[in-house]
C-alpha cells in the first residue's frame, strides 16, 4: 500500500518537474515574441519619425512656393482677389463679406464673378477684368503701380485713401 | 558448534590476524579523514556563504546581459504640429586602428562612404597605438548597412541619434541646432536643452545561447524620454516673413535684415526671421553673422520708431492733447552747444502730424517739458534696458542709460531713439501698449492656448490716441505710405538711424519699421529691420515699410483675418515725407 502511494507521489514529481520544464520555455518563448514586437514597434516609431521629416521637408513652404511659381506659374494671393466667407455663429448661413463694393455690371469674370452668382467663363482668366481708365490716380513716379478697384469700371469710386470711418457696407455679415 | 578437523583454523582466528597493529595508525587515519571533511565543509561554507556574491556574479555574466534603452531627444514641432526638429538614428564609424586588416580597394570604398579623402582614411588608421578611432561620425543608416557590407575587421559602428531640421535655413535663428553628442548649443534646443533631452534607461536580461533576450531579472530602469514642444511658430508665416526679408536684404544690397511677427493677443512670437542665415543640417561653413540672430541679439539706435512712446508719454501727462500745436519753424533747434533739426522744415504742427511726418523738433519740444525720471520710468514701464524674459539664450537688455546723468541734449535726443539701443524684438514688444490698449504683453516663444492679460503702461484712451496717429504716419501723407495694405488698416512707424561706429556716427544706415494691423482690432505686430541698405535708398519709408506691409498683407491672410477696409487701391504719393533722423 505503501510502495504504492509512493510511486503515485514519483510519478507525480516527475509529471510536476515536466510542466515546470514546459512552462518555462513557453514563457521564454513568449517572452522572445514579446521582445521582438516591442523591437517591431520601435522600427515602426523610428520609420514614422522619418516619415514625418520627409512629410516636412516636401511639403515644406519654401519647396511649395518655389515650384508653383516657377513650374504651375501661380502667383501670390492678392486682396483684391480674396473672397471672405463668414458664417454666422447662430444661425450657421455662411455670408460673403466682401470688402469692395458690389456693382451690377456686364463683363465680370473670375472669382468675383463666382461669388456674384455668374458663370465664370472658361478662357477669361482669373483676374478681374478692371476700368480702362482709372480715376483719381495720384501722380505717381513710383514703381509701385496703382490697382483701380472692379468698381471704378461703372465709375463708383471708393474714396482713396482711407479713414477711421471708412468702413466697407458688406461688413455688415461679419 | 566447532568442529575441530586436522588443521582447520576458524576466520576469526587467523594467525593474520593476530598480528598486533599500533592503534595510533587507525587514530592518524581517521584524523585524515576528519579534517579531509572539514576542509571541504570550510571550503563549502566559503563558497556558499563568503564568495557567493562574487560567484553569483560570475556565473550571471556568462548569461546575464544589462541592455541599455536609449532615450530620445524630444521633437520641436511648430504651433500647427509641423515637425521643426527630430532625431533620427545614426550610426558612429569607429575603428581600432591596431586590427585594421583592409585591402586597398576595401580601403578606396570605405573613404568614399564615408566621403572623406582616402589619405585622410589612411592617416586616421596610421596611428597603430591607438586603440579607437572615429572615422565619420552621425552617419546614415543606409550608408553605415553598406559600410557593414564591406566586412573590413577592425571597422566596427555604434548607434547614435542625428538631429534633423526639415525646414532648414527658414527657422534656423529659432529652433537652433545640438551638437553630435545630440546636446543643444543655440536657440531653443538650448534653452530647452533639459526639457528635450530624455534619460536612458537600462534592463538586465538572460539571453540564450543564440543572444536572444529570454527573460529579465533584477529591476528594470525605464528610459525618460525627452518631450515635445510646440513653439509659436507659425511656419507658413515665418517663411513668408522669410522670404520677404531675404528679398529686401537683396534688393537694397544690405548687410542683414531681420523681421519678427506677434500675435497680439497671446504675445506669441509667429514668427521670427533673419538673413544671412544657416542651414542647420549643414553645419560645417558657419560664420558668426550666420548665426547671430539679430531680433533678440543685436541692439540698434531705434530712431523715429520712438517718437510715439515720447507723444504717448506726453498725452499721459496731459502736456499736450492730440490736436495741440507745436510750432517746428524753422525746422532747426539748438539745445546746448548742438543742433537738431528736421528733414523739411513742417511749420506749425498738432501732435498727431508730428508723429505723422515724424518731426525731431515736435517731438524734442514735448520731451524736453518731461522730467528725466518720467521718461527713463515710462521706457522702463515699456521694458527698454532689460531684458526680454522669454527663455531665450543670448536675448539683450539693449541700452537706456540712468536718468540722473542726462544733459538735456541726450533727452532731446533720446526722446526721438538716438542714445539708446534697444532689440527688435523689444521695440515691437513695447509697440503692444498701442495696438492692446494701454497694455505691454508678455511675449512667449511657446504655443499659449489662452488669452494673456498684459501690464497696463498707459491709459486705453491715450493708446487709442498714438493708433490713431501711428495710422496716419502709414497713410499717404506720412512717411510710411508704402506700409499700406490693401483691405487692411495699418498703424505703424518708420525707424531711420545713423549707425555708430568707434563713437561717431557714420553713412551707414539701420532701417526700420514697427507696425500693427488691423488698425480697427490689432491682431499682429510686424516689426522690420533692414541693417546698412546700399542700393541707395536708406529711409524706413522707402526701405522696411514695402516689407512691413508684404509681411502684414501676408500673416493676416495666413490667420484669415477678414479686412477692415475696402479693397481700394493703395493710394501712394509722387514722394513721401521724409522723416528727420
Amino acid at each position: 500500500m505503501l510502495t504504492r502511494i509512493n510511486v503515485m507521489l514519483a510519478a507525480l514529481l516527475a509529471l510536476c518537474a515536466l510542466g515546470l520544464v514546459t512552462s518555462q520555455h513557453h514563457a521564454r518563448r513568449l517572452f522572445i515574441d514579446l521582445e521582438r514586437a516591442q523591437a517591431h514597434s520601435a522600427a515602426h516609431e523610428v520609420r514614422w519619425n522619418q516619415l514625418q521629416v520627409e512629410q516636412t521637408e516636401l511639403a515644406k513652404s519654401a519647396l511649395i512656393d518655389a515650384r508653383a511659381r516657377r513650374e504651375l506659374g501661380m502667383q501670390a494671393v492678392q486682396g483684391e482677389r480674396t473672397l471672405h466667407l463668414s458664417i454666422d455663429p447662430i444661425t450657421r448661413v455662411v455670408s460673403l463679406s466682401q470688402p469692395w463694393r458690389e456693382v451690377p455690371g456686364p463683363a465680370r469674370s473670375g472669382v468675383r464673378a463666382a461669388a456674384a452668382g455668374a458663370p465664370a467663363r472658361a478662357g477669361a482668366g482669373s483676374v478681374p477684368r478692371v476700368g480702362a481708365a482709372a480715376p483719381a490716380r495720384p501722380p505717381s513716379g513710383s514703381s509701385q503701380a496703382v490697382r483701380p478697384p472692379a468698381g471704378a469700371a461703372a465709375g463708383k469710386q471708393p474714396a482713396p485713401g482711407r479713414s477711421a470711418g471708412d468702413r466697407p457696407a458688406a461688413e455688415v455679415s461679419r | 558448534m566447532t568442529r575441530k578437523r586436522g588443521r582447520h583454523v576458524p576466520f576469526t582466528e587467523n594467525p593474520l590476524l593476530k598480528v598486533r597493529l599500533p592503534a595510533y595508525r587507525s587514530q592518524v587515519m581517521m584524523l585524515c579523514v576528519a579534517v579531509a571533511f572539514i576542509a571541504l565543509a570550510a571550503r563549502a561554507v566559503w563558497l556558499q556563504a563568503f564568495s557567493q556574491d562574487f560567484l553569483q556574479r560570475q556565473g550571471e555574466s556568462r548569461y546575464a546581459r544589462t541592455l541599455e534603452l536609449p532615450a530620445s531627444r524630444g521633437k520641436i514641432f511648430d504651433r500647427n504640429g509641423v515637425v521643426l526638429a527630430s532625431s533620427l538614428p545614426a550610426r558612429a564609424i569607429w575603428a581600432s586602428p591596431e586590427q585594421i586588416e583592409a585591402t586597398p580597394a576595401q580601403l578606396a570604398s570605405l573613404a568614399r562612404l564615408l566621403e572623406i579623402r582616402e589619405a585622410d582614411l589612411r592617416q586616421k588608421l596610421s596611428d597603430s597605438d591607438r586603440t579607437f578611432v572615429y572615422l565619420k561620425r552621425q552617419v546614415e543608416p543606409d550608408v553605415a548597412a553598406r559600410i557593414a557590407a564591406l566586412e573590413i575587421s577592425g571597422v566596427h559602428q555604434q548607434r547614435e541619434y542625428k538631429r534633423h531640421y526639415p525646414e532648414g535655413e527658414t527657422i534656423a535663428h529659432v529652433v537652433g541646432f545640438t551638437n553630435v553628442e545630440d546636446i543643444g548649443q543655440e536657440g531653443v534646443e538650448l534653452a530647452k536643452d533639459s526639457v528635450l533631452s530624455g534619460q536612458p534607461g537600462s534592463r538586465r536580461v538572460i539571453r540564450d545561447r543564440l543572444g536572444r533576450a529570454i527573460e529579465d531579472v533584477g529591476a528594470t530602469r525605464e528610459p525618460h524620454h525627452g518631450s515635445d514642444l510646440a513653439l509659436a511658430i507659425d511656419s507658413k508665416i515665418q517663411y513668408l516673413a522669410f522670404n520677404a526679408v531675404r528679398e529686401a536684404v537683396r534688393e537694397h544690397r544690405a548687410k542683414a535684415g531681420a523681421a519678427v511677427v506677434i500675435d497680439v493677443r497671446t504675445g506669441e512670437i509667429l514668427a521670427l526671421t533673419n538673413w544671412p542665415t544657416f542651414d542647420p543640417n549643414r553645419r560645417d561653413k558657419l560664420s558668426g553673422a550666420q548665426l547671430r540672430n539679430r531680433v533678440l541679439t543685436d541692439t540698434f539706435e531705434p530712431g523715429s520708431t520712438m517718437k510715439p512712446f515720447t507723444a504717448a508719454l506726453a498725452l499721459e501727462l496731459g502736456q499736450v492733447r492730440p490736436d495741440t500745436v507745436i510750432q517746428t519753424a524753422p525746422g532747426r533747434m539748438r539745445i546746448g552747444s548742438s543742433t537738431i533739426g528736421d528733414a523739411h522744415p513742417h511749420g506749425a504742427l498738432t501732435v498727431e502730424e508730428v508723429v505723422q511726418k515724424s518731426s525731431n523738433i515736435g517731438t524734442v519740444k514735448m520731451a524736453l517739458e518731461m522730467a528725466p525720471q518720467q521718461m527713463w520710468e515710462f521706457y522702463a514701464a515699456l521694458g527698454f534696458g532689460q531684458a526680454p524674459r522669454i527663455g531665450f539664450p543670448g536675448a539683450v537688455a539693449g541700452r537706456v542709460r540712468p536718468y540722473r546723468s542726462w544733459k538735456p541734449i541726450e533727452q532731446a535726443t533720446m526722446s526721438y531713439g538716438h542714445g539708446m539701443s534697444v532689440s527688435l524684438l523689444q521695440l515691437a514688444r513695447a509697440y503692444s501698449v498701442f495696438a492692446r490698449d494701454g497694455e505691454l504683453i508678455p511675449l512667449s516663444m511657446f504655443r499659449v492656448d489662452a488669452l494673456v492679460d498684459g501690464a497696463p503702461v498707459i491709459r486705453p484712451q491715450t493708446a487709442r490716441s498714438v493708433r490713431q496717429m501711428l495710422e496716419l504716419a502709414a497713410g499717404p501723407k506720412g512717411t510710411a505710405p508704402r506700409a499700406q495694405i490693401a483691405g487692411y488698416r495699418v498703424a505703424g512707424k518708420t525707424g531711420t538711424a545713423n549707425k555708430q561706429e568707434d563713437g561717431r556716427y557714420t553713412k551707414k544706415y539701420v532701417s526700420s519699421f514697427v507696425g500693427f494691423a488691423p488698425a480697427s482690432d490689432p491682431r499682429v505686430i510686424v516689426a522690420v529691420m533692414i541693417d546698412e541698405p546700399s542700393a541707395g535708398k536708406y529711409y524706413g519709408g522707402v526701405v522696411a515699410a514695402p516689407v512691413f506691409a508684404q509681411i502684414t498683407g501676408d500673416s493676416l491672410r495666413a490667420l484669415r483675418i477678414a479686412p477692415d477696409a475696402p479693397m481700394a487701391q493703395v493710394v501712394l504719393p509722387a514722394e513721401a515725407v521724409k522723416e528727420s533722423m
